[in-house]
């Protein structure tokens, strides 16, 4: 489970850059087996929120429980039950598949037996003995993606979180990992992505929260907000919520 | 902090660093080819070249002299000169180095000799060019060997004895072992290698560690694992010291196989006087395997500090690039004080003992010279430690600051 308590981050300026609001007083709750949507467009706060969910960055004010733990007071206990995976979470090249992933089993504290069963059961789940021994950056991007999900579960986390998951990537790949997030929702995880993919939130999501200028301006499940806001479809919500069309 | 964690960590960037052309050539190739590429190739083109000029049979002119039949013919029966008739503008000629130098023979040179009034001889050479200098000693050498032939046939005439002239003779001796004789002269260069190549080990992986993981994109992979950022720098930290201290390793090896080597090479080459030359080219390097490891030593502290301070200043740029702005200028700081160490008058004082990378130069140079200054010793390890420490404490308040893992 996730609770974000009136998260808020501020990246103090610069000389050359003035001071950031990213995410200002976000606070929702997403339960176990369900998937909960992150929607804004770039630059709304998306990213922050999800870092922030996953301690790699600190709050500035306000806090979450994730799995159980506080992401202030223990972060590293919070990271050990959340797997996550962004655009900006590469593979190391010189590695090879499977040495990447089990490189990350080791680093959530696997050894031994434990994490050859890990990594073999999802090296076949995923498909992926045919390039177990290959470099990481001699794989194709589909491969690296399947790279990256391994890398992500080979922990068993009870925490997914995704950060445009699917940016950048073809019709097949992104398919691929839109099955992936619907197999850890079945699973019992609790699943956070974030997108501006519309198609995406309207086919996985069970709860929705639409973030702009570092805030959350609305939240719930897609029939709530259909019936709160005018007009059916997500698209024309989430216009509408975010201020229209001048945006 | 755990052990367990930091030795994952460490095992992961020692695999993923050797796998990388660049790192092989900054810690391996470098180190092990420096040292023959610069001692037998420069020593051998050394002496090869000084061999080549002393088996050179000069070319040299005499201007002058027909009145002197006799010192004529003794010059030109000397099978180490190669004389040419005197042309009026030989002094172009040595300078166009068509001939090696000339001998001004004064008039009536002969029979000055035989009626006892002094002469003067001007040889003529080009000062710098080294076939000309030697052909200018060796003709030296010819007419002191004349004059000492004709005092004594004067003295014999006289019937004195030729001892008269040299009532005594002087000779300096050299009292000093090799090994110390080694540490004045060659002893400083010793630590200056290990000193820069400790530095120049740590600098690709501290950059490819930290700057490199940002521009790869694989910083935030690492930090999304519940691994603690203090576990994550000190693995790291400790790959990178691996890597500083593996490339002095092999310095040091390859530094001591090749001035082995080397000298035997130039030793068994050939035989007589040459030899002498050709060895003097090849330096003296009589330095006790103990020394070379109390060296090394005291390295480890020095290798410490450049590790963190590296991997602390790279972890601060952006990208690999604006990592090796930062980090090249410190090169210079690296070569100052080991330069400043080896010059004459720099001795270890209480004072010196406490400025980094100097004091260990010059504590190094000391060892090397078999002196072992405990006091001295103690409190340069002890302080090199105390500055590693403060530096890989600097690195992790770093690692655990986001708007330095972050910056935009």
């Amino acid at each position: 489970m996730i609770e974000a308590q009136e998260l808020s981050k501020v990246f103090s300026g610069t000389r050359k850059m003035p001071e950031i609001q990213a995410v200002r007083g976000v606070s929702f709750r997403c339960e176990s087996g369900q998937i909960y949507g992150l929607l804004g467009t770039n630059g709304a706060g998306k990213t922050t929120t999800l870092r922030l969910l996953a301690t790699i960055l600190y709050p500035t004010s306000g806090t979450a429980r994730v799995a159980g733990y506080d992401i202030v007071d223990d972060p590293e206990k919070v990271r050990a039950r959340v797997g996550f995976l962004s655009t900006a979470t590469a593979l190391y090249r010189r590695l090879t598949a499977r040495e990447m992933v089990e490189y990350f089993g080791r680093l959530n504290g696997l050894d031994g037996e434990r994490l050859k069963q890990a990594v073999d059961g999802l090296f076949t789940a995923l498909e992926m003995h045919d390039f177990a021994k290959r470099s990481c950056e001699d794989l194709s991007t589909g491969m690296k993606q399947k790279v990256s999900i391994a890398r992500t579960l080979v922990h068993d986390p009870e925490v997914m979180i995704f950060d445009e998951p699917t940016l950048g990537l073809d019709v097949m790949t992104s398919r691929v990992i839109v099955n992936f997030i619907r197999q850890c929702r079945d699973r019992g995880k609790t699943v956070i992505f974030s997108t501006h993919v519309m198609s995406e939130v309207e086919k996985l999501c069970d709860r929705i929260g639409i973030i702009h200028n570092g805030r959350l301006l609305a939240e719930g499940a897609l029939a709530e907000l259909r019936g709160r806001y005018p007009g059916s479809d997500l698209e024309d919500i989430f216009v509408h919520v975010v201020g229209g069309d001048t945006v | 902090m755990s052990v367990r964690n930091i030795g994952v960590v460490y095992r992961k960037e020692v695999t993923d660093l050797l796998r990388d052309r660049r790192t092989i050539v900054s810690m391996v190739v470098i180190p092990l080819l420096m040292f023959p590429v610069l001692a037998i190739g420069i020593g051998y083109l050394a002496s090869e070249a000084m061999g080549t000029a002393q088996k050179e049979i000069p070319v040299v002119m005499i201007s002058d002299g027909m009145d002197s039949p006799r010192l004529l013919a003794m010059l030109q029966t000397d099978d180490e000169f190669h004389f040419e008739p005197a042309q009026p503008d030989y002094v172009a000629q040595i300078s166009d180095k068509k001939v090696r130098a000339s001998v001004e023979v004064p008039r009536g040179f002969d029979a000055a000799q035989e009626n006892g009034t002094p002469e003067k001889i001007y040889i003529d050479y080009f000062e710098g060019d080294v076939n000309s200098s030697l052909a200018a000693n060796k003709l030296e050498k010819f007419f002191d060997k004349l004059r000492d032939k004709t005092v004594k046939r004067r003295l014999e005439a006289h019937q004195i004895p030729a001892n008269i002239l040299e009532p005594f003779t002087v000779e300096q001796k050299n009292v000093a072992p090799p090994e110390k004789v080694a540490g004045a002269t060659l002893g400083g260069m010793v630590p200056y290698f290990v000193i820069l190549l400790c530095f120049t080990g740590a600098m690709y992986p501290a950059m490819d560690l930290t700057a490199g993981e940002k521009e790869r994109g694989t910083l935030e992979t690492l930090l999304s694992s519940p691994v603690s950022r203090t576990d994550i720098v000190l693995g790291k930290f400790l790959t990178v010291f691996s890597a500083s201290v593996t490339s002095a390793l092999l310095a040091v090896a390859s530094m001591g196989v090749s001035f082995t080597y080397g000298q035997k090479f130039f030793n068994v080459s050939d035989s007589g006087s040459e030899t002498d030359m050709r060895s003097a080219a090849m330096p003296h390097l009589q330095i006790g395997l103990h020394a070379v490891l109390a060296v090394l030593l005291m390295a480890l502290p020095l290798s410490m500090l450049f590790s963190a301070v590296l991997l602390a200043i790279s972890l601060f740029a952006k990208s690999y690039r604006e990592a090796q702005t930062y980090v090249t200028p410190l090169t210079f700081l690296i070569v100052v004080p080991a330069v400043v160490s080896m010059l004459p008058g720099t001795e270890l004082t209480a004072r010196t003992a406490l400025i980094p990378i100097l004091s260990t130069s010059l504590v190094s140079k000391e060892l090397v010279s078999g002196i072992y200054h405990w006091g001295y010793i103690g409190m340069i390890f002890g302080a090199s430690c105390v500055y590693a420490v403060a530096a890989i404490a600097v690195a992790i308040v770093l690692f655990n600051r986001e708007e330095v893992l972050f910056r935009i």
